[in-house]
């Protein structure tokens, strides 16, 4: 078994890329699991030392790495931080497809990972019937009674909070499926194509749903191809890189045929894994190309609206309220988008932007890395907390459906749902639009 | 009972590490080619435990290598011999800051950039910069005595250590120095602890000096069409009885890259361009860097820039911050190197650099410390590459060579560790070497503290 992992390490992990970390330690403090730990077992250079090791023949128990890699965030936040430009996303993501194609994961894993990623995610229509279920569980009356039940009581604690933070499905006869939204200026300044994102298609629908009217209201014309699916992200992230590629090929197919300016997402993880598609497809001669034309259309909402001037085209007026922003790692990292939501907030009159303490650093959530690295994510997930308190905000804003939810999973567990919200930076900006614009649009 | 046993009997289990990730995870600091596995990884939570595990340690001789953040670039803190590597993160408190002494008395573990974080708040100041700083602890900085980029105007580490709490080899616990600023009782035993790169015994405290925070900032952009010309500026600036805050170089070769990698809008015809920065009472700084500017327009600069705005000044700062990050893309090894001379010799010797990298056909640029002669001739290799890693060894020991020719040193800032320790004795001689020998004796007669460090195994000859 160890043999084998050295030799796939050998022949898909680029000897190149692992000595272009000079072990600076300019990682350290980036990196939220080192911050935690203290530990160089779960930092980046320490990551990649042990990724060496397995390649060099070194290490007997391939486990112990395997364990290391588990536990790291994938937030890359290393990556801005490294001197020498080290592609470690790309190299954690190969580890992991080593791993995974070489080793059974712990059952309770395996069952979690079977359920959300292999038949979930892949397929529009099973978390279509999965959403409904839970839409049936919150309005039938039965959340009630397995609440009053302490049904979740078998559950851990934390995914006690989470059941509690599961925003409400909307009704299926709202999700109907259009597929153009016409421009609501005079002039068109932008045809784009819109990408759903399967939990931001589902659970987040009604954000998909602002999203679309920010960028009418903005000037573009918005296409949604019906064939798209997942990312492919969380496949991507946990070592099921087939199922990434896949994914991939099929959300080509379906963007390619639209004549867009841009491919929008608003989910922070979904555009970075979307981004990089051409470096997944990189080795594939009929889809490198393909990949690349894809991946240079892909832009989050929040810099389309700024390129547009949307603050200075749309007033933007809410309630007095301390506004705060928690950075989406991958948004920031991989999409290098940092300003634009900043910028965005800011533009509102009457919300009074705090920047918190390390915004730019991981909430914890991480994918489905709070459901499989429990106690890592809330620990983390607590001293972010502590850094909202600082700015005194009542409002968190992100771009990511992970972070929304670990954010009010965060609100649950301080106690603070009364006094205390985490939105989409879509929704808060449609909120901020005045009625009177809405409908004299 | 074997002594990692003995070892996690004083820590508790939880803190004393022996998986083999752990042990690769600290075999390595930034220092190219020694990497080297401990046998265990230590986590104490106090001096006293430290007193235990030294004493179970000399014992058993087995080696302790102090590890503060493992950013050293001499291999200070590999452990070549094996044995303990002792960290220091459950060590991490600020004891004391003392606003009527103006000093502050800390854990080694600290991390050197939230000392200056503490005090800033406070309207006070720790001038020592290592580029490190966010990264490295004090306890790292003073075994390394390191430097920065204010070095010129306000000296580096030694400058600041009032006192030092260490544990020896024999488990005697010794309180050197202390608030006093004048303290003239005996030998100076906290001078001798700075630099000593844990080869004395283990730092577990220390004291030092603040000073109050400079009121305002003003930053000045300057490029040459040659490094004569940037060189005299410098002097110039220097005997015009200016000290300006940090006085930075960076050579041609360095500009391309910087400017390829960050697009920071240097001139890529220049020779060099220098960063000069002044800080103090705003009519002060504005007035000097106002004179700095003459003399560098005086002396032929090409152009020159003083940044109206804060952001402007960190733009400004960017081209030589971003200096190593842009050469370390550049290829898989990077060495980064820290030969210093006299200041007025710095055009001698960036130019005897350059000529050395043609001869021995290795690619180096330079940048560094212009106000102190502190340089960093940055090479570009590939360790795998075994001719030309070569040709590198034997690049640095000539630049080494140059520089003691020109009356400078080995090392500026990083320290000897194990990399230079073939050619410390071409700075102290061989006479210096004996002293130092006898002083390591005096402190640790069976050599259990980072052994394999200063002092070249074959007895401080170089071979060549």
């Amino acid at each position: 078994m160890s043999e084998s992992i050295t030799q796939a390490f050998q022949e898909r992990i680029s000897e190149d890329e692992l000595l272009n970390c000079m072990k600076c330690g300019f990682c350290l403090p980036a990196c939220p699991t080192y911050v935690e730990t203290q530990d160089e077992v779960h930092s980046p250079r320490g990551r990649i030392s042990l990724m060496m090791a397995v390649r060099d023949g070194e290490i007997d128990d391939v486990h112990e790495v395997e364990e290391s890699l588990n536990v790291c965030l994938g937030c890359r936040a290393c990556e801005p931080a490294c001197p020498a430009g080290v592609n470690y996303g790309e190299m954690l993501e190969e580890a992991r497809a080593i791993f995974y194609e070489h080793k059974d994961k712990a059952i309770r894993e395996k069952a979690l990972r079977k359920t959300t990623l292999n038949t979930l995610f892949t397929d529009q229509d099973k978390i279509g019937k999965a959403t409904s279920l839970l839409r049936f569980y919150q309005r039938s009356g039965l959340q009630k009674t397995a609440r009053k039940l302490k049904v979740m009581n078998f559950f851990p604690e934390h995914m006690q909070q989470m059941e509690r933070v599961l925003p409400e499905v909307p009704k299926r006869t709202k999700q109907h499926r259009e597929s153009t939204f016409p421009s609501e200026t005079t002039q068109t300044k932008a045809t784009v194509a819109m990408f759903k994102g399967c939990l931001m298609d589902t659970l987040f629908y009604d954000t998909n749903q602002s999203t679309i009217a920010l960028l009418n209201r903005a000037g573009c014309d918005v296409v949604v191809p019906d064939t798209q699916g997942c990312c492919g992200a969380l496949h991507g992230h946990s070592g099921e890189k087939s199922g990434a590629v896949e994914l991939a090929k099929q959300n080509i197919e379906a963007f390619e045929t639209a004549d867009v300016d841009y491919i929008i997402t608003n989910a922070g993880g979904c555009g970075a894994f979307l981004h990089d598609y051409d470096h997944l497809l990189k080795n594939d001669p009929d889809w490198a190309e393909r990949a690349k034309a894809f991946t240079d259309k892909i832009v989050d909402f929040s810099s389309v609206l700024m390129e547009l001037d949307f603050p200075n085209e749309v007033p933007l007026i809410i309630d007095p309220q301390i506004i705060t922003y928690q950075d989406s790692c991958h948004l920031r990292n991989v999409l290098c988008v940092a300003e634009a939501p900043r910028q965005l907030i800011q533009a509102i009159q009457g919300g009074g932007y705090v920047e918190m303490p390390h915004a730019d650093q991981c909430c914890g959530s991480a994918g489905i890395y709070n459901l499989t690295q429990p106690e890592m994510s809330m620990q983390i997930l607590d001293h972010k907390m502590k850094n909202v308190d600082t700015t005194s905000a009542t409002t968190i804003v992100t771009t990511n459906p992970g972070c929304l939810l670990q954010m009010k999973l965060g609100i649950e567990r301080t106690e603070q749902t009364d006094t205390m919200r985490a939105v989409h930076l879509a929704d808060l900006l449609l909120e901020a639009l005045s009625t009177d614009d809405l409908n004299s649009g | 009972m074997t002594w990692i046993q003995e070892i996690r009997q004083i820590v508790g289990d939880k803190h004393v590490q022996t998986k083999q990730s752990s042990l690769h995870s600290y075999a390595y600091d930034a220092t190219p080619n020694f990497n080297a596995k401990p046998e265990a990884v230590v986590a104490p939570a106090s001096e006293q435990e430290i007193k235990k595990i030294v004493t179970v340690c000399d014992n058993h001789q087995v080696p302790i290598v102090p590890r503060g953040s493992g950013t050293n670039l001499a291999a200070g803190t590999t452990p070549t011999q094996g044995g303990v590597v002792l960290l220091f993160h459950r060590m991490n408190q600020i004891l004391e800051l003392d606003e009527n002494n103006l000093t502050i008395t800390v854990q080694p573990g600290v991390i050197t950039g939230d000392i200056c974080q503490t005090v800033e708040a406070k309207g006070l100041f720790y001038p020592p910069d290592p580029s490190s700083m966010k990264i490295s602890t004090i306890g790292g900085n003073i075994n390394e005595n390191s430097g920065g980029l204010r070095g010129l105007k306000y000296g580096v580490t030694k400058d600041y250590v009032l006192g030092v709490n260490a544990v020896l080899a024999n488990g005697d616990v010794i309180r050197a120095g202390g608030k006093n600023v004048k303290d003239v009782a005996g030998y100076d035993l906290t001078s001798l602890f700075v630099g000593s790169e844990g080869t004395l015994g283990i730092i577990t405290e220390a004291t030092l000096k603040l000073v109050p925070l400079p009121e305002s900032k003003q930053t000045l952009l300057a490029s040459f069409d040659s490094i004569e010309r940037a060189a005299e500026t410098v002097s110039q600036v220097i005997a015009n009885k200016l000290t300006p805050a940090t006085l930075e170089f960076i050579d041609r070769a360095t500009i391309q890259a910087v400017e390829d990698y960050s697009h920071v809008g240097l001139p890529t015809d220049a020779e060099a361009v220098l960063l000069i920065e002044q800080d103090g009472p705003p009519s002060i700084c504005e007035h000097d860097i106002q004179l700095i500017q003459g003399i560098a327009v005086e002396h032929g600069a090409i152009t020159t820039q003083i940044a109206e705005t804060e952001e402007r000044a960190a733009q400004l700062r960017e081209a030589r911050r971003s200096a190593l990050s842009a050469l370390a893309k550049r290829s898989p090894t990077t060495i980064l190197e820290d030969a210093t001379v006299p200041r007025s010799e710095i055009a001698t010797m960036v130019k005897a650099i350059e000529a050395i990298a043609l001869e021995y056909e290795v690619n180096i640029a330079t940048f560094g410390h212009a106000g102190d002669g502190n340089l960093h001739p940055t090479c570009m290799t590939d360790l795998r590459d075994k001719s030309e890693w070569e040709r590198v060894e034997a690049a640095f020991a000539a630049i080494f060579q140059k520089a003691i020719d020109l009356g400078g040193t080995i090392t500026g800032e990083h320290g000897v560790g194990e990399m230079k320790s073939p050619y410390l004795a071409w700075k102290v001689g061989d006479e210096g070497i004996n002293l130092m020998k006898q002083i390591k004796d005096a402190f640790d007669p069976q050599h259990i503290m980072n052994p394999g460090k200063l002092f070249h195994r074959s007895g401080g000859e170089v071979d060549e």
